[in-house]
Parts: structure tokens; C-alpha cells; sequence
């Protein structure tokens, strides 16, 4: 029964694709069996939608006259401060860049109203940017200041580009102690009060392809609510971790780093978010279209809530102080039911990924793939898998003697 | 008929140094929880009350606080949802006390049921998209 991408791209062409979503698969499997399946089904689509901190931007801004070097000199969006180290009008803005004044955590829990997520929003959503430069000059590049207002339809490029996101399996966060924390997983109420994860379990892009035999580098991908593509793995991807016998990670694993023209997307699937006691960071929307190649690629995308386990972990003390200690696992189903066991007690839970909001890219990524807008594209070099050896190292760190 | 209602009253600078609310105890046989009460840098009241007892001594009781001069209006004209904001992940699920916030189990979108709403306010900044308004 062996497919192509090829094949499945000319049937897309002649509108004769069959195109499913990672949960629709699943009745479908149930229904019709593996075998059957397998032949009417082309395309599984996934999706995403949650906080994904390794996320950011680059823009071009166009020169300015007389000329500006940026690079090396100081860039403010918003009063967020923008990375210029490259060369004269090119800078990068990240989701958790906050203003020089925001009081971050001197009063804790910290607000994080606004940094650089939620200016990748609003470039996205075309509103004006206010940039304020400094530079040193040069003979060149004559100029010492800048004061403008930017607009993402002004610039020469813009770009997001985030070096992990789309995590493969996440912790379920838990306090044991007897104060409430602040985290990049929610607020956390003391012993035990409530159990926050954050993955869309059987939606979620990577864990649906597990061993990553389709999804690599080159793959095309909704991003944003545009068009993206997967760019290389994404930093701390960790293939090596424990398994279960479907071959599913009980663990957080892979990841991708992913690149797309901000031009294109959306603040719906786009949108700057504020952790209380952490920090900014930016809401992401993700949809990878799975091929189906074979029977086997098929049964991954029929895996379900319940197949898929995480490990609960203490933000108050295993996390922050890098122990490896996990209060035990608990899969998605049960999470997804509002309630888990976890040390013999019921444990409230609540998600920060928005499962309908994957449910909507997994939709939309199976419109634009029926309608024959959206083609597949083969990857031009896979993930690193298993058999790479490739772990998530702690750092070695190296005391600097006086 | 019984009814129990929770209103938002706001009291002039004039209001604020007099007795009124224990006059609907006294008076008008309600019952009353304060959930909130403030005085502003104004010197203008706030008082969130959840209000109980029957129909007609409530509505006498509303009478009453209304020709005193304190303006009333509903708890949950207060509390907004702003729904282009909202991404219906559930991180305020847990967080509200009085379980305000519950996913709807087929479409996975988080309901507000602003009638269990306290106006306490610890969805606000726990809400990442910062979706959760309070305007008293």
C-alpha cells in the first residue's frame, strides 16, 4: 500500500486527497481497522496552540536617511529592547524580552504585562511599532539616533523564527509545598492544590509521528495561522528518553525549531501572554500535516489520550533544584477529565495549551490541504532519532576561580 | 418567593460616613454577605453585596438603598470575559474559587458562568492572555 509524497500531492492536486484530523483518525481507525485505513487515508493533520517560549522575530527595518548601524548599538519595539548585533537595519525581538523599567519580580508575583510576545502580536496584527536606536556612528553610517514609527508592512522581511517549540510530551506541574508558586506552567497552589500540563496529547504535531519518519527538516507546516517550515530540531530535542510500547515518549522529548513569514500570520494564532511571577512569552500556533505512508505511520496517528503519558513533577523543589524525582505519571485522558490521582489525593487540573484551538489548526490546515492550496513537501534531512544518541544535557557548569 | 441576589453599590462621598447597609437588616428583614467593600482615594464607596431574603423586602430594600442615592447594578455586569483575548486553554480553571470556569467537555471551550462569579479577581492576572476584566 506504500504511498508517495508525490502520489498524495497529485491527488491533492485533482481534489481527491483524503484528509483527516489526528482525532478524527481515531473513530476511523476503530471503525475500518489499520488496513483499510491506511489506503483511503492520505493525510492526518495535527495542531497545536500554547505558550512556547523559544520563540521570536527578525525584521529588516530598511535604511534610514542619512544611514543607521544598528548592530552593536541599543534597538527598543515598544520600549522592549530588540536584539542588534547583526548587520546595519537587521534586529531580532524574543517573547520574553521585557522593557528596561518593568519592575519584573522586585514585587513578587511580577505582572509581565507586556515584552516581546506581545510586540510579535501586534507587528502581526499590523499595528504601529514605535522604534527608538542608538548607535555609535560610523563614517558609513553617519547617524547616532532614531526615533520612528514601524509597520510589518513597511519592512523588507519579518520573520518568526523559534528555536523550540511543539514540545513532544510536557511535565504535569504540581506544588508540594505550603506556599503558592509562581511559574512558567501557572500559578501553583500549595500541597498538591492543582495539576497544570500543557500539551494537546493526541493533536500535538510530534506525537503523532513519534519516531519522526515523516516530519524533518524542510517539512511545511501551519504556523501562525501562515505558512511555515520546520527548520532544523529544536534546541534541547531529547529523542533518547523513556518510551511506551507504542513507542510514544513518557517524557518531554523532540521538539522543532520552525520558521515562517510573520507577514502572513495572524494574532489568533499569535499572541503575546503574561505568566505571573515568570515572565512574557508568546502563544504559538502549530499544524503539521502527517503523509500517510505506510500502515505503521498510520497507527501512530491513531494514538489517543489515554496512550499518552507525562510525569508529574514538584515546581517547588524536584524542578527548580534539577532533581530527576517525578510523583509518578498520569496520561491525557485522565488529565483532560478535570481531575487526576496523584500521592493517593484528587488533584484539580487545568491545561495552559488551548486543546479547541488545536482542534480549529488541525481543521484549518485540513481545509487548505482539501481546497489544493496546501502541498506536502518531502524533508530534505530527518529529525535526529533515537539512534542519534542525541540527549538533554544539564550544563557542565565550571566555578571561575579569582 | 425568596430571592438572593449579588449587586454591586456604589455610595457617594456624602454616603460613605453613614449607616445604610444595617438598615436593610433592621428594616426590610434581608440578609447580606459583604464579599467586597472599599472606600476610594474619592471617598466614593464600593460595596459588593450578595443580598438575600423575599422578593417584596428585597425590592423594598433596592427601593431604599436607591432613593438614599446609591447607585446599584449587577455583579456580573462587572466581570467581562473579553473573548478576543480568551484562547480557552483552563489555566483559570483551578484558580477561581467558587468554580466559576468549567470546560465543556465536547468542545473543549472554557464556559464563564458569571453568576458564580465573587469578583474576587484572582483570574485576572493568573489568565495569560489576560482575558478576565473586573470594572467596578
Amino acid at each position: 500500500m506504500a504511498k508517495t509524497i508525490e502520489e498524495i500531492n497529485e491527488k491533492i492536486q485533482q481534489g481527491k486527497a483524503v484528509v483527516v484530523t489526528a482525532e478524527e483518525i481515531i473513530d476511523l481507525v476503530k471503525q475500518k481497522g489499520v488496513k483499510k485505513a491506511a489506503q483511503e487515508v492520505d493525510v492526518v493533520t495535527t495542531g497545536t496552540f500554547g505558550p512556547m517560549c523559544s520563540s521570536g522575530a527578525y525584521l529588516n527595518i530598511g535604511h534610514a536617511k542619512p544611514r543607521i548601524k544598528l548592530g552593536g548599538g541599543r534597538v527598543y519595539l515598544n520600549d522592549v529592547p530588540a536584539y542588534a548585533a547583526f548587520a546595519a537595519v537587521d534586529i531580532f525581538i524574543g517573547a520574553n524580552a521585557l522593557p528596561d523599567d518593568d519592575p519584573r519580580n522586585k514585587v513578587h508575583p511580577g505582572e509581565f504585562n507586556y515584552g516581546g510576545g506581545h510586540v510579535i502580536e501586534e507587528l502581526a496584527a499590523g499595528r504601529d511599532i514605535r522604534l527608538i536606536a542608538s548607535a555609535y556612528g560610523t563614517d558609513c553610517y553617519p547617524r547616532k539616533r532614531l526615533e520612528t514609527w514601524i509597520n510589518i508592512q513597511d519592512l523588507n522581511q519579518a520573520v518568526l523564527f523559534n528555536l523550540r517549540n511543539a514540545y513532544q510530551n510536557y511535565n504535569v506541574a504540581v506544588n508540594l509545598s505550603d506556599k503558592t508558586i509562581y511559574t512558567y506552567m501557572g500559578v501553583l497552589k500549595p500541597n498538591l492544590g492543582n495539576a497544570n500540563y500543557s500539551s494537546a496529547g493526541q493533536l500535538s504535531p510530534l506525537l503523532n509521528d513519534p519516531y519522526y519518519k515523516t516530519i524533518g527538516i524542510g517539512t511545511k507546516i501551519f504556523l501562525g495561522g501562515g505558512i511555515g517550515f520546520v527548520a532544523w530540531h529544536g534546541t534541547q530535542h531529547d529523542p533518547s528518553v523513556l518510551r511506551s510500547e507504542n513507542g510514544v515518549p513518557r517524557r518531554g522529548a523532540g521538539a522543532l525549531s520552525v520558521i515562517g513569514d510573520l507577514k502572513q500570520m495572524k494574532p489568533r494564532w499569535l499572541l503575546g501572554i503574561s505568566m505571573l511571577g515568570y515572565g512574557c512569552t508568546l502563544a504559538v500556533g502549530i499544524g503539521v500535516p502527517i503523509p500517510i505512508l505506510s500502515e505503521e505511520i498510520l497507527t501512530y496517528t491513531a494514538v489517543t489520550d489515554g496512550d499518552i503519558f507525562a510525569p508529574v513533577v514538584d515546581y517547588a523543589n524536584a524542578y527548580s533544584n534539577l532533581k530527576p524525582d517525578i510523583l509518578g505519571e498520569v496520561n491525557y485522558a485522565q488529565l483532560k477529565s478535570g481531575k487526576v490521582v496523584i500521592q493517593d489525593r484528587e488533584v484539580p487540573t487545568a491545561s495552559l495549551s488551548s486543546y479547541s484551538r488545536a482542534v480549529e489548526i488541525a481543521e484549518t490546515l485540513k481545509e487548505w490541504i482539501l481546497s489544493g492550496k496546501f502541498l506536502l513537501t518531502e524533508p530534505v534531512a530527518p529529525l535526529p532519532g533515537v539512534e542519534s544518541g542525541i540527549t538533554f544535557k544539564p550544563l557542565k557548569e565550571r566555578p571561575i576561580a579569582e | 418567593m425568596a430571592v438572593s441576589k449579588r449587586i454591586v453599590l456604589h455610595f457617594p462621598r456624602r454616603l460613605v460616613d453613614r449607616p445604610i447597609v444595617s438598615r436593610l437588616v433592621k428594616d426590610y428583614d434581608l440578609e447580606f454577605n459583604i464579599l467586597k467593600a472599599s472606600v476610594t482615594p474619592e471617598e466614593e464607596g464600593l460595596m459588593v453585596l450578595e443580598l438575600s431574603g423575599k422578593q417584596a423586602n428585597y425590592d423594598k430594600g433596592i427601593r431604599y438603598l436607591t432613593e438614599s442615592g446609591v447607585k446599584i447594578q449587577s455583579l456580573s455586569q462587572n466581570v467581562i470575559r473579553n473573548e478576543e483575548r480568551c484562547t480557552h486553554c483552563g489555566a483559570c480553571i483551578t484558580i477561581c474559587p467558587t468554580g466559576a470556569f468549567e470546560v465543556e467537555p465536547l468542545t473543549r471551550r472554557v464556559m464563564f458562568y458569571d453568576e458564580k462569579c465573587l469578583a474576587c479577581g484572582l483570574c485576572i492576572k493568573a489568565c495569560p492572555p489576560r482575558a478576565m476584566e473586573v470594572h467596578f
